[in-house]
């Protein structure tokens, strides 16, 4: 089966007064019809960024995106003027928000809000634009969707909310759905149904989903394959499984040792990668893990690691491993 | 409607606005119903007579009733301010909003104006433009619009510009929705309600202006009963033989002024949150 998303060499850097800030580097991957991928790190190792260059959506300056090709269907979205690509949004890629409590506008309806949307792209009535905003709660599972299409933003539940953005993504059937941290806002019960929801509706429309997260155990529950990133690069990709049960990069290895065990015993130390991320503008020279890496050696200081095949459908960028 | 009552309760003062402006506002409608006389009409034998019970408030030098040119001056009043606020508000907030949304060289050009704009009093402005314009009722709705224009446009952009940060507008964007739709459609309603406070704050102001310009002689020309005007022609000779054509026009203006920023007040209070107690 052919990929339906294709991102080759993305790389996202931005302009500032303390120099060049590379987000993105060499970032590539592709996702099927029906997958999910998880892109998975650290605040500020890129992810957003990522999903932002996917959807062209990068404040442009400072912002550029300097290589790479992102193709949807076959089409290079990073080769369309504006307009084409303003085309494209919504109907072959969209995007769902962090924040549901704010990406609403709290002055139209929910239902007005989705039948826009749908009027951009296709050229169908008002009354067939509303029937399809109800049509989309009905399936995001909103009880009585014809009395929530009249509600605004201010009476619905973070949840709800979310949902309706959901149902808003996926009013035009895009091909490829990105979702940036879509739970994060949510409680955990919520979580899990909202996960539940995109789950069933990429199997049903045959939507590629880029779940974007930092929460390991979003992944484990939701994605096919993973990748993750740290510093604006790809540093292991693989299938969940296989990354779970045996992680090559010590970055991934550091992640899943800090994820709180049960029976650990009271008073246990909970496990920690030690340092922070280091500053986009100022990467050091070798592998950008290295500062704070416990198996590092001395290449690792001097040069940068490739992404190789580790196993097969498993590949790393680690000089060590 | 019980919202209505809830701030009724909250904000009487504002109800006290509200109702003068409401009075205000059905005696320029109906004036020709109200008014026990024709404003227009001179009676030399009634010239300066004292309030009595066929001139109520008296007559001016021309033997008119005060009282029927005093009601029909509403509706001058009320044309000025509310034909001075929506142009001044209009221009300003498409103004405001294309400033701040668009950013840029634009941006940069129509807020320096707006700066030179603001450096003059709306009362200095309104004169030179309605020297130029000549007197009739359309330029001085035209001459207090105008310097109207800054201070709205500054006050819309200023929330334009945190507006467009918003999580909805990236989100529309992300749909692909074109930036002229995005201003339209998720910016510009949301700046409605400080639009409406400010249009209502400067409700006074402009009647205050239109009286002052009539006053100075360069307002609504005769024959139109215009309150500053009124004002102006008895100040100096009659205030000591016939003060009554002083005090009701000037008993007048204070009062819709008076009106307009009380409901002003209220209006703020009770849309925006934040600036209340």
């Amino acid at each position: 089966m052919a990929p339906v998303l294709e991102v080759s060499g993305l790389s996202t850097v931005f302009h500032t007064r303390a120099g060049i800030v590379r987000a993105v580097q060499d970032v590539s991957f592709s996702v099927e019809a029906g997958e999910t991928l998880a892109i998975v790190g650290e605040s500020g190792c890129g992810k957003t960024m990522t999903a932002l260059s996917l959807m062209r959506l990068i404040p442009s300056p400072p912002g550029e995106i300097t290589a790479g090709s992102v193709k949807v269907a076959g089409t290079d979205l990073l080769k369309l003027d504006e307009p084409g690509m303003r085309k494209m949004r919504g109907s072959q890629i969209a995007m769902i928000f962090q924040e549901p409590m704010t990406a609403l506008n709290p002055l139209l309806t929910v239902g007005r809000q989705i039948a826009e949307m749908v009027s951009l792209h296709e050229n169908v009535s008002r009354r067939a634009a509303n029937a399809r905003a109800v049509e989309m709660l009905h399936h995001v599972r909103i009880p009585a969707p014809e009395r929530r299409a009249r509600e605004y933003p201010h009476q619905m539940s973070g949840g709800m909310r979310q949902r309706a953005m959901i149902a808003m993504a996926l009013a035009c059937r895009p091909k490829v759905l990105i979702a940036d941290e879509p739970t994060t806002a949510l409680d955990v019960t919520i979580q899990a149904q909202v996960l539940d929801l995109i789950g069933d509706l990429r199997k049903e429309l045959g939507t590629a989903v880029v779940l974007i997260t930092h929460d390991l155990g979003v992944v484990a529950e939701t994605a096919d394959r993973m990748i993750v990133m740290y510093a604006g690069r790809k540093v292991e990709e693989g299938t969940t499984k296989d990354l779970f049960a045996d992680p090559s990069h010590p970055y991934l290895q550091g992640l899943l040792a800090s994820i709180p065990k049960f029976g650990a015993g009271e008073g246990t130390r909970l496990r920690e990668i030690p340092g922070i991320v280091p500053a986009l503008n100022n990467l050091p020279k070798g592998c950008a893990f290295a500062p704070r890496c416990s198996a590092a050696v001395a290449k690792c200081q001097e040069a940068i690691p490739p992404l190789e095949t580790k196993r097969p459908g498993h590949a790393a960028a680690c000089w060590v491993t | 409607m019980s919202d209505a009552l809830y701030y009724a309760r909250r904000y009487p003062l504002g109800v006290i606005g509200a109702l003068i402006l409401i009075i205000f506002v059905l005696t320029a409608i109906f004036a020709g119903v109200v008014a026990p006389m024709d404003p227009l009409t001179t009676n030399a034998r009634a010239s300066l007579a004292p309030p009595s019970h066929t001139y109520w408030i008296g007559a001016d030098m021309m033997g008119r009733d005060m009282l029927s040119r005093m009601i029909h001056g509403a509706r001058i009043s009320l044309a000025v301010a509310l034909g001075a606020t929506c142009i001044g508000s209009g221009l300003g907030a498409m103004l405001g909003l294309a400033s701040g949304y668009l950013g840029g060289w634009f941006d940069l050009i129509v807020q320096r104006i707006a700066e030179i704009m603001q450096s003059l009093p709306l009362l200095v402005m309104a004169l030179v433009i309605t020297a130029s314009l000549g007197p009739s009722l359309t330029n001085t709705i035209i001459a207090i619009a105008i310097p109207l224009i800054p201070n709205v446009a500054r006050v819309i952009r200023a929330n334009v510009l945190s507006l467009r940060e918003l999580n909805y507008v990236e989100a529309a964007r992300a749909i692909g929705m074109g930036r002229a739709r995005i201003a339209l459609v998720h910016v510009f309603p949301n700046t409605l309600a400080p639009l409406i406070v400010l249009a209502t704050a400067q409700l006074g102001s402009t009647i205050l202006t239109e009286a002052s310009l009539s006053f100075l002689g360069l307002g609504v020309p005769e024959p139109y009963p215009s309150w500053g005007r009124m004002l102006s022609e008895s100040a100096a000779e009659y205030i000591r033989s016939a003060p009554w054509l002083v005090i009701f026009p000037g008993l007048a203006i204070s009062l819709v002024v008076f009106g307009a920023n009380l409901f002003g007040d209220a209006l703020r209070d009770i849309l925006d949150p934040r600036q209340g107690d």
